[in-house]
């Protein structure tokens, strides 16, 4: 028995290290998550680091007294000690019960700092600077982009100019879906009848990777898209030569588009109806209501919001998110 | 472990060890089962809530919701939790017959309630508001109908109760049913106050 | 005529692909095989007398348990149907509508049918043995609440062969899942399986929460129960809270589809995130609830196989409550990229963090209960120390998802599924795998073949971490989840690895199979009734235990009652007397659960399909069974003579 057990241990070892080789040899690409091209992206893997660390000091040690205990006490180990009855002791508890609660305490008050200053709807531009608005709307299966400053419209992908904030206003018109650039930053849901702000800067030129995050039915694995980062002048020429492209879109060609596809190319239009974001929009509100953002960072505003929240739920602080389309 | 010597004082039930009273548990775990219901209705409540603005242009309650069939209706459920009140209180001095009359009563009282919402309930689809019509309309209809349906489950159920009594008399095992839907009553009673406050009286006012 | 009944039978059978065509002719085959096993060995009564209608809480639990290994097996391959297409993203071994469709039932049959039955069925087994009960509370119930379970579970199985699969996610979020977007009837079998067995759920709640307040032997305080106990108390007060919820959710789902309702439409006023915000209220604690039962078993285990007392009940009991208060008001961090503002997200982002505080304590409790004992690795032992490193990491990574900020780059990420993979397998898989270990030999009288079973275990820990290791790398990397291609290079090694990883547990789940069935043929039987010298009054009866549990209910003194009479025997005190011997009363099996169970299956097929003339008659039978019950309740219980328990007894137990 004792031999069987040890070749199987052995063989067990030998397959984790087989894998892990294997994983590393897979993996030695560069993650975009850690690998980040923006300020916001930067900012948050500072806070994966810190969130590593911080649970580093209470999860190695116990890997490591696990490992110690479980050999030390095992039964054919006659040497240890054998104590059945002890089953209680306050100081020790109070240490397991107290470092993780400072941990907690430590990364709950860098958690609250980091969530205000992230906060998506917050502009990553200087006063005097001017963003790059663009308008975003996820369709059954494919992205469309507006620049509504530009009056140019594209679909599945985008270029920005480098170290320019740009803000995203995102709505869908189709189900849910979620709009993602690893590289730059965080995601944000795109939902009908509502608009939602999100704020992201390219640091250095180069081509990013955008992605759909949020399933929304048979062709969602198509829904990426490409980001380009450039100079300022680039950025301008891009822009000229899209105002030249052959191809506009307007509001019949936009019924077309809206219609569920599968492959979709890459596209650039010349121009786009006016208007036709905030009509995407207010397609699905109903009369009354009044087109506001969401992810604001406005306190009085989300003060209002979660007072509505709180007359309107029976269950604690529930449904703040779900009552912005409700009046 | 050595045998429960006090078997027999721990446990209300005197013939058999282990035994534990089956009307006891019963109504704790008829207790728990309000506490589920509680919450379905707070669910529904909530719903409610976060959709009363979304009349999408149709109708809304202030214009359909007629008060004065409600006031009627809730005259009518409060007395029916007052006479099964009374029916409890006969039972406990083992009145059968005057349980079974005010049982009755209760169960007409309850029957003039679902017949009033019927009747709400078509003139409303008649004025052109439905399940379909708007977010505020379809929550409406879930959450009265939903007591509605639990109002008419307790006659069925008190139905029963009665054919039992009538059959067998009253003995623990249908004592504890008519306490126990006597609790069911009184609770569809608190629900509907707060239908009464929350949908109609704040829709109306 | 002929055309019409082709057109209908081309709808309403599921059609076009070989793998369906394969699963049907196995489900014909399979049944055609049990019926002919029955009735060749004249098995119907036997099987109708002791199994359909049988209210003993053992029964039922082994048949919660029988039905919960059949649906791991087919959510075990949807998951390696998965892999192999991502693995192959090229070949399209399937295409997306069928991959959408996998993975939505892959979620729904491992939540739904595999975690919650095993859970159950280990509550049925175990917990009124352990209180020194004869029974659950309300053993009709008991039996009927298995009966919805499995009627849902047939329901939303049905729908791989009959009118096709969901395929808008385990959770079914609208508007994808209304009407507007998914106008087939999968998402109503969706609806129809989780709200019946939604409700059994519920009523085991019910059941196990008075079992244990009421029926606990006489000198069992509260706070001296068996940790395994203490967790199905917490589980199943999260269950009555979390569960009206879920039903409520589901009606308003149906309400919308059914009867077009607006409830969650993008028209007529509807708030889709509503359902977000619900279905997350509830399924927040469904976590919990699924994980707290697992904690329970690790405590159980790691006292008797260290041979030592648990470490800091009273820590134990409190982290537990907590964690069950605390699982409400966390759901909005599956939702952080909703936009609810800074301060909600900081609020949701705090609640979560505070959870690992009362779990890492449980962790150290466990540890310090090994801590100077004598441990023996038999594999319910091997179980409960594989989950404290596999949980461990997985908490970490929960920790790392619950930073508002940094999950808006996790979220819907593959890191966010290695992680709830890690967690799910390593926390509540390894444990129900612990348990079912540890309290196999109570159920049936034997031990698993030990020298498979650690087979099996090697093969399920190395494929757990090469499965889910290269998922987190590849989340890192930008992959989201839910999707059937990709074009990424970067990506295709790690998911081959992962791939790698989900065929080897799908071997460790064939030896499991096989270990059970070997040892089925091949084992010792054991006369103990107490095969690992264990410390809870469960083990004080004879392997399996009678149906009445207890000859005489035994008194209690202390946490580890069993422990300690058996110290008190080998000091030579007197043993527990074991008499007189009083008639013991029973309920009487009931065919009700089963009938009514078949009535909410023809009405939830009426109402999947939209066909009243099967759906009323269906609920009008659900009635009538009420009914039935409701004027026979009172002659269905019958007593044990005294003398039948002595004899019993004394086969039992003259062995030993």
């Amino acid at each position: 028995m004792g031999k069987k057990r040890s070749s199987l241990v052995r063989a067990a070892f030998s397959a984790v290290v087989l894998a892990m080789t294997m994983l590393l040899l897979s993996g030695c690409g560069n993650y975009m998550v850690l690998d980040p091209k923006g300020p916001i992206a930067q900012k948050q893997l500072d806070l994966i680091g810190i969130t590593v660390l911080l649970c580093s000091i209470i999860i190695v040690p116990v890997l490591i007294i696990t490992f110690i205990i479980v050999w030390r006490y095992r039964a054919s180990n006659k040497k240890a000690d054998y104590k059945p009855e002890w089953a209680h002791n306050n100081l020790l508890e109070t240490i397991w019960w107290g470092i993780p609660i400072v941990i907690i305490a430590i990364l709950a008050v860098i958690t609250i700092r980091y969530t205000h200053e992230l906060e998506p709807s917050k502009t990553l531009a200087a006063e005097s600077e001017k963003e790059v608005v663009i308008q975003v709307a996820s369709l059954d299966w494919k992205w469309l982009f507006m620049y509504p400053e530009e009056g140019i419209a594209t679909i599945n992908t985008i270029t920005i100019p480098e170290d320019r904030s740009v803000r995203f206003e995102l709505t869908s018109d189709a189900p849910m879906n979620s709009f993602w650039i690893p590289e730059l930053g965080g995601q944000i849901y795109t939902m009908s009848g509502m608009s939602m702000a999100l704020h992201l800067k390219a640091d250095e030129p180069g081509d990013y990777f955008g992605t759909a995050a949020n399933f929304s039915g048979e062709y969602f694995a198509n829904m990426t898209f490409d980001v380009h980062a450039t100079t300022e002048a680039d950025y301008e020429k891009w822009v000229a030569d899209a105002k030249n492209s052959s191809d506009t879109l307007t509001d019949e060609g936009y019924q077309e588009l809206a219609k569920p596809s599968a492959d979709n190319e890459q596209l650039v239009y010349a121009s786009f109806p006016e208007g036709l974001y905030e009509r995407i929009v207010t397609k699905y509100m109903h009369d009354g209501a009044e087109l506001h953002e969401h992810g604001s960072a406005s306190s009085d505003e989300e003060g209002k919001q979660s007072a509505d929240a709180g007359a309107a739920s029976t269950e604690a602080e529930g449904h703040d998110s779900s009552s912005h389309t409700g009046h | 472990m050595a045998q429960s010597p006090a078997h027999g004082a721990d446990h209300h039930d005197h013939h058999a060890a282990g035994h534990h009273d089956p009307q006891d548990l019963k109504l704790l775990g008829f207790w728990i089962f309000l506490v589920t219901d509680v919450l379905m209705f707070s669910t529904l409540f909530a719903t409610f809530i976060v959709l009363r603005g979304g009349t999408d242009g149709g109708p809304t309650g202030a214009e359909l919701l007629e008060i004065n069939g409600i006031i009627i209706s809730t005259f009518l459920l409060l007395t029916s939790s007052f006479t099964s009140g009374l029916a409890v209180l006969a039972m406990h001095q083992n009145k059968v017959q005057q349980m079974i009359i005010w049982l009755i009563v209760t169960g007409l009282l309850g029957a003039g309630f679902i017949g009033l919402e019927l009747n709400e309930f078509l003139h409303l689809i008649h004025e052109g508001a439905t399940l379909q019509t708007s977010a505020f309309w379809s929550s409406f209809f879930t959450l009265v109908g939903t007591h509605g349906v639990h109002v008419t489950v307790g006659l069925f159920w008190m139905i029963a109760i009665i054919i039992q009594i009538v059959r067998r008399g009253l003995n623990s095992d249908t004592k504890g049913k008519i306490t126990v839907f006597s609790l069911y009553w009184h609770f569809l009673d608190a629900v509907w106050i707060f239908l009464l406050s929350i949908v109609y009286l704040m829709e109306v006012m | 005529m002929l055309d019409n009944i082709k057109e209908f039978a081309s709808e309403f059978f599921v059609t076009g692909d070989p793998l369906i065509y394969g699963a049907d002719v196995s489900i014909v085959l399979a049944t055609l095989a049990i019926v002919f096993v029955l009735t060749y060995f004249k098995k119907w009564g036997w099987l109708w007398r002791n199994w359909l209608t049988t209210v003993d809480h053992k029964k039922i639990g082994i048949m919660y348990i029988l039905a919960a290994i059949v649906m791991l097996f087919r959510g075990g391959v949807d998951a390696v149907m998965m892999r192999t297409q991502l693995a192959f993203p090229d070949l399209n071994f399937l295409e997306p509508e069928h991959y959408n469709q996998i993975f939505t039932t892959h979620g729904v049959v491992m939540i739904f049918f595999m975690a919650m039955p095993l859970m159950f069925g280990l509550f049925n087994i175990v917990v009124p043995l352990q209180i020194g009960a004869r029974d659950v509370a309300f053993p009709f119930l008991n039996s009927l609440s298995f009966w919805l379970f499995f009627v849902g579970a047939m329901l939303f199985n049905l729908s791989f062969v009959i009118g096709g699969s969901p395929d808008a996610g385990w959770l079914a979020y609208p508007p994808l899942s209304g009407t507007q977007f998914n106008p087939g009837v999968g998402q109503n079998f969706y609806i129809w399986g989780i709200q019946i067995s939604g409700i059994g759920s519920l009523a085991s709640g019910i059941n196990f929460i008075v079992t244990i307040l009421k029926m606990r032997a006489p000198g069992m305080t509260m706070m001296k129960m068996p940790m395994f106990t203490w967790s199905v108390f917490a589980s199943s007060t999260t269950i009555i809270f979390a569960f009206p919820i879920l039903a409520i959710t589901m009606l308003l789902l149906f309400m919308d589809r059914f009867f077009g309702a607006h409830f969650f439409t993008l028209d007529g006023g509807g708030n889709p995130m509503m359902y977000i915000n619900l279905i997350w209220m509830w399924g927040h604690p469904e976590v919990y609830i699924v994980v707290l039962p697992a904690f329970g078993v690790f405590s159980e285990t790691v006292a008797t196989f260290a041979r030592k007392r648990l470490f800091g009940y009273a820590s134990m009991v409190f982290a537990m409550v907590i964690i069950s208060i605390i699982s409400f008001f966390t759901w909005a961090h599956h939702f952080f990229t909703m936009g609810s503002g800074a301060n909600v997200n900081a609020f949701f982002a705090v609640t979560t963090m505070i959870i690992a505080i009362p779990t890492g304590v449980k962790i150290f409790n466990w540890l310090f209960t090994m801590y100077k004992g004598r441990i023996s690795f038999p594999t319910p032992m091997m179980w409960t120390i594989a989950f404290i490193p596999a949980f461990v990491v997985g908490g970490m990574t929960g920790v790392m998802l619950s930073v508002a900020p940094a999950d808006f780059q996790f979220h819907n990420s593959y890191f966010l599924i290695a992680h709830f993979h890690q967690v799910l397998i390593g926390g509540v898989v390894f444990g129900y795998f612990a348990g079912l270990y540890y309290w196999w030999p109570k159920m049936f009288g034997f031990k698993l073949n030990e020298y498979l079973g650690k087979w099996a275990f090697w093969f399920w820990n190395i494929g757990f971490y090469v499965c889910f290791m290269p998922q987190y790398l590849v989340g890192l990397d930008g992959m989201t989840r839910r999707i059937s291609v990709f074009s990424d290079p970067d990506w295709t090694g790690l998911n081959v690895v992962s791939t790698i990883g989900a065929y080897i547990m799908g071997i460790a789940f064939l030896f499991q199979v096989a270990q059970i069935g070997y040892s089925i043929f091949r084992h010792e039987k054991d006369t103990t009734g107490d095969i690992w010298d264990a410390r809870t009054l469960e083990w004080s009866t004879p392997s399996p235990a009678p149906e009445y549990n207890f000859a005489v209910i035994p008194q209690v003194h202390s946490r580890d009652e069993w422990w300690e009479e058996k110290e008190r025997r080998a000091r030579g005190e007197q043993p527990a007397q074991y008499g007189p011997i009083e008639p013991i009363h029973m309920p009487k099996n009931s065919a009700i659960p089963a009938i009514m169970g078949a009535c909410w299956f023809i009405a939830g097929f009426g109402l999947v399909f939209h066909w009243l003339f099967f759906a009323i008659p269906g609920l009008i039978g659900v009635f009538i069974c009420m009914f039935a019950r409701s004027f026979s309740a009172h002659k269905a219980e019958y007593y044990i003579p005294a003398e039948e328990v002595e004899r019993t007894e004394a086969t039992l137990r003259g062995s030993v």
